[in-house]
């Protein structure tokens, strides 16, 4: 069954400053599908990722061309950037709680986006605790800090938190490179959960999660998209040889 | 005959040597025993140096200010005989409140556009850095005769609560805005990275967000600034003047604490009232101090 | 960069050339063996086979060790997943070798009946598939491993004549029965070691393009 198209990137290209990060990446990204990108250090998957969510106009000296398009739409044209954030979460490599208690954590970004209603905002945080798997762990400790969680446990609180604005994309870079391997298998079940609803792109250095979890992968290197296909298919048959030397790790 | 005397020098040269090793390898960890203990003896003297010049400075104040605390040095009106301070501590607390109104915010807002506005590394930025720079490092002397130039004189104003008071906030604001600088720069990036991330904008970021975790950092900044407010004189003898009554309006003028202080003790006759004058003036510093500790806490956990 | 990872896959290359040459040793002295009714040639063809099991316990600890270790993606996992089928193709190679070898040292107590003109024409091919599936793998041939595929047809129809001769065979003479059953089932044994020769062979096809169809064409 052919899903939607969720992404539509054409042309892309990236600069900082003078240095070309991105090289005309074309591709497209299915609903309701996890696709990973990965590729070596400084390849430029993550920069191609904070570009889905227009993290990249945060940096100074950066300069974006070609179209990149959200449910048809080009999200560089809109001026909202607020409301492009809020349909395409993101969830960083490191964990990173606010200081402040977990509910308030979890409410803040449905704050930031208008509600107000106590009860409702029950609602939400309970809800989002429980999309993320935290819930049984944290109904207790709501009004604790956020702080005093595990680093497994945080990670969870920022999926959680990042669910709370209801998006319809979870852009993920390197979510679990800071945990310990329980932690990592509890995300990772959990990602199999999100794609039921949610639309998941994540960047990953672990070539054995990328297969475990994602159904599409792209490998990107020195700027340019090198191959993108089902996950099987690149991991069992890849068609270029560099993405070839690359998963076999004969190249670092 | 050569090969006995080989024999001979292995045979007592032998254990000598061994000897020789030994004694050195003492003297070795000898040595080394008292580098340790004096490495430890000086820091823990300087310690006791500090420590005990602090409890000397103090002592000395309450040992000589208690005494001459009576009633009649906190009387409403001041007169030659009761030498009251009250007027002082009132003009005191009206010129830290004042001056902090006028600095506090604009530092304060100054910090926040240039750390989370500007753009790194841009003109403006480096100007306004420089300045606050030079401007903390001037001595308050020569603030006080701008004041007296500028505001009680060339404005007409005399001496008076405002001359006093903006003086005072020209000086204080540079030293709000650094602190407030730095801790807002020590607010980790990431927290802003998922605050934009979740669609906040930069102003919710900024207050629901980077405020509050530097709160505790520029609170420190402006019970620095009041800190010196307190103890300040020379700027304020030659702008608010040294009245010793309570200030009426603003264009009144008044004696703060230390000046009062200062008048007291010039004058000669009056040592007495000056060891309490100090008394009040550190419980007042202890207090801002310990209230501002508490408060800065309250805000950490919360 | 993975310089111990390639070293390891070198040396399985070797075992696994090792172990195919012990095959070929194997059928060449059952074949000999049968033909001249030498029981010293029989043997060998035994000893063979002992070594060759032993080489398939080394191999597949080696290539169990090697998916733990190196979590191999690609042609490495491809290449590792073939040898772990390869070695037990070539295992029962040599155990029907040795089978062939015991029978033919029966038999070598009494001359032959007659000999069925099919059966050495019929070890000489199979003897063939083998070492072709093997040097297939060695050179990475892809048309040799597919002409191994195809030669398993004659092999078979081979069988089906051999099968008519000795029909023949005991109809004419009824004293020749035992014999006849005897080289009966050595033909079955011949006709086994080449299904498993066109297994290796498919299993090659594999380890180059990535797709297994078994001999009834269907992808597996």
């Amino acid at each position: 069954m052919r899903n939607m198209l969720k992404f539509q990137l054409e042309d892309v290209q990236l600069w900082y400053n003078d240095f070309k990060a991105l090289h005309g990446v074309n591709m497209d990204i299915e609903e309701k599908e996890i696709t990973a990108f990965i590729g070596p250090s400084g390849c430029g998957k993550s920069t191609l990722l904070k570009c889905l969510n227009r993290m990249n106009d945060l940096v100074e000296g950066c300069r974006i061309t070609g179209k990149l398009l959200l449910d048809g739409e080009d999200i560089n044209a809109t001026q909202d950037v607020n409301r492009l954030r809020r349909r395409v979460g993101m969830v960083f490599q490191k964990p990173n709680p606010f200081p402040m208690s977990i509910y308030d954590n979890i409410a803040f970004g449905p704050r930031t986006h208008g509600v107000t209603s106590r009860l409702k905002l029950d609602g939400i945080v309970e809800k989002a605790l429980r999309d993320a798997a935290i819930w049984e762990e944290t109904k207790d400790r709501l009004k604790k800090s956020a702080l005093s969680l595990s680093g497994g446990q945080q990670q969870r609180l920022c999926i959680a938190r990042a669910l709370a604005v209801e998006p319809e994309v979870l852009l993920m870079d390197e979510p679990t490179s800071a945990l310990d391997p329980i932690s990592t298998s509890k995300i990772e079940e959990l990602m199999a959960d999100l794609k039921k609803k949610y639309t998941v792109v994540i960047v990953t250095h672990n070539m054995q999660q990328a297969t475990r979890i994602s159904d599409k992968t792209a490998f990107f290197l020195l700027g340019e998209l090198i191959e993108y296909g089902e996950t099987e298919q690149v991991f069992s048959m890849p068609k270029d040889q560099r993405c070839e030397d690359y998963i076999t790790g004969r190249f670092g | 005959m050569r090969y006995t005397l080989i024999n001979l020098f292995y045979k007592v040269g032998s254990p000598l040597r061994q000897m020789v090793r030994r004694t050195m390898a003492f003297f070795r960890r000898l040595t080394r025993r008292i580098e340790d203990a004096v490495f430890r003896f000086f820091p823990w003297l300087a310690a006791i140096f500090t420590f005990g010049a602090l409890l000397f400075l103090i002592g000395h104040i309450l040992v000589n200010g208690i005494p001459y605390l009576r009633p009649s040095l906190f009387a409403l009106k001041y007169n030659t005989e009761n030498v009251s301070l009250l007027p002082a501590l009132v003009t005191t607390v009206f010129m830290v409140l004042l001056s902090l109104l006028i600095a506090a915010p604009l530092g304060l807002f100054t910090a926040i556009y240039l750390v989370e506005y500007a753009k790194r590394g841009s003109r403006l930025v480096r100007l306004v850095r420089v300045t606050a720079e030079t401007l903390s490092g001037i001595p308050s002397i020569v603030y006080g005769l701008f004041g007296s130039l500028f505001f009680v004189s060339w404005l007409g104003w005399g001496y008076s609560l405002l001359a006093g008071t903006l003086t005072l906030s020209i000086m204080i604001l540079p030293l709000i805005m650094r602190t407030a600088e730095e801790s807002l720069k020590a607010v980790p990036d990431t927290y802003r990275e998922g605050s934009f991330g979740l669609g906040a904008g930069r102003l919710r970021t900024v207050f629901r967000i980077v405020l509050p975790a530097a709160a505790p950092g520029i609170l420190a900044g402006v019970i620095l600034a009041m800190g010196r407010i307190v103890g300040e004189t020379a700027a304020l003898i030659y702008t608010a003047g040294s009245v010793a009554q309570i200030p009426n309006s603003l264009l009144a003028s008044g004696r703060t604490l230390a000046i009062h202080m200062y008048a007291l003790s010039s004058e000669g006759l009056y040592t007495g009232q000056a060891y309490a004058t100090a008394v009040v003036l550190l419980v007042l510093v202890v207090g801002i101090n310990a209230l501002s500790a508490a408060l800065a806490k309250r805000i950490a956990k919360g | 960069m993975r310089s111990r990872f390639d070293r390891q896959l070198e040396t399985l290359n070797t075992m696994l050339i090792e172990m195919g040459m012990q095959v070929e040793t194997a059928i060449a002295a059952s074949i000999e063996a049968l033909k001249k009714q030498d029981t010293i040639l029989a043997k060998k063809a035994i000893a063979a086979d002992t070594e060759i099991d032993q080489q398939e316990k080394d191999i597949e600890a080696m290539c169990l060790k090697l998916l733990l270790q190196q979590q191999p993606v690609a042609k490495d996992l491809r290449l590792i997943s073939a040898a772990l089928k390869m070695i037990t193709d070539m295992e029962r190679i040599g155990d029907q070798a040795a089978d062939i070898a015991e029978i033919s040292i029966f038999l070598s107590q009494a001359p032959y009946v007659k000999t069925p003109e099919h059966i050495p024409q019929m070890a000489a091919a199979t003897a063939k598939m083998v070492t072709e599936s093997i040097d297939a793998f060695v050179k990475k041939d892809l048309e040799l491993a597919n002409r191994v595929i195809a030669d398993d047809d004659v092999v078979d129809r081979l069988f089906d004549a051999v099968k008519g001769d000795l029909i023949k065979l005991m109809s004419a003479d009824s004293s020749s029965g035992s014999q006849a059953i005897d080289l009966l089932m050595i033909a079955k044994y011949l006709e086994r070691i080449g299904d498993h020769a066109t297994n290796i062979a498919e299993w090659v096809v594999f380890s180059i393009t990535g797709k297994h169809e078994d001999a009834a064409g269907s992808e597996g």
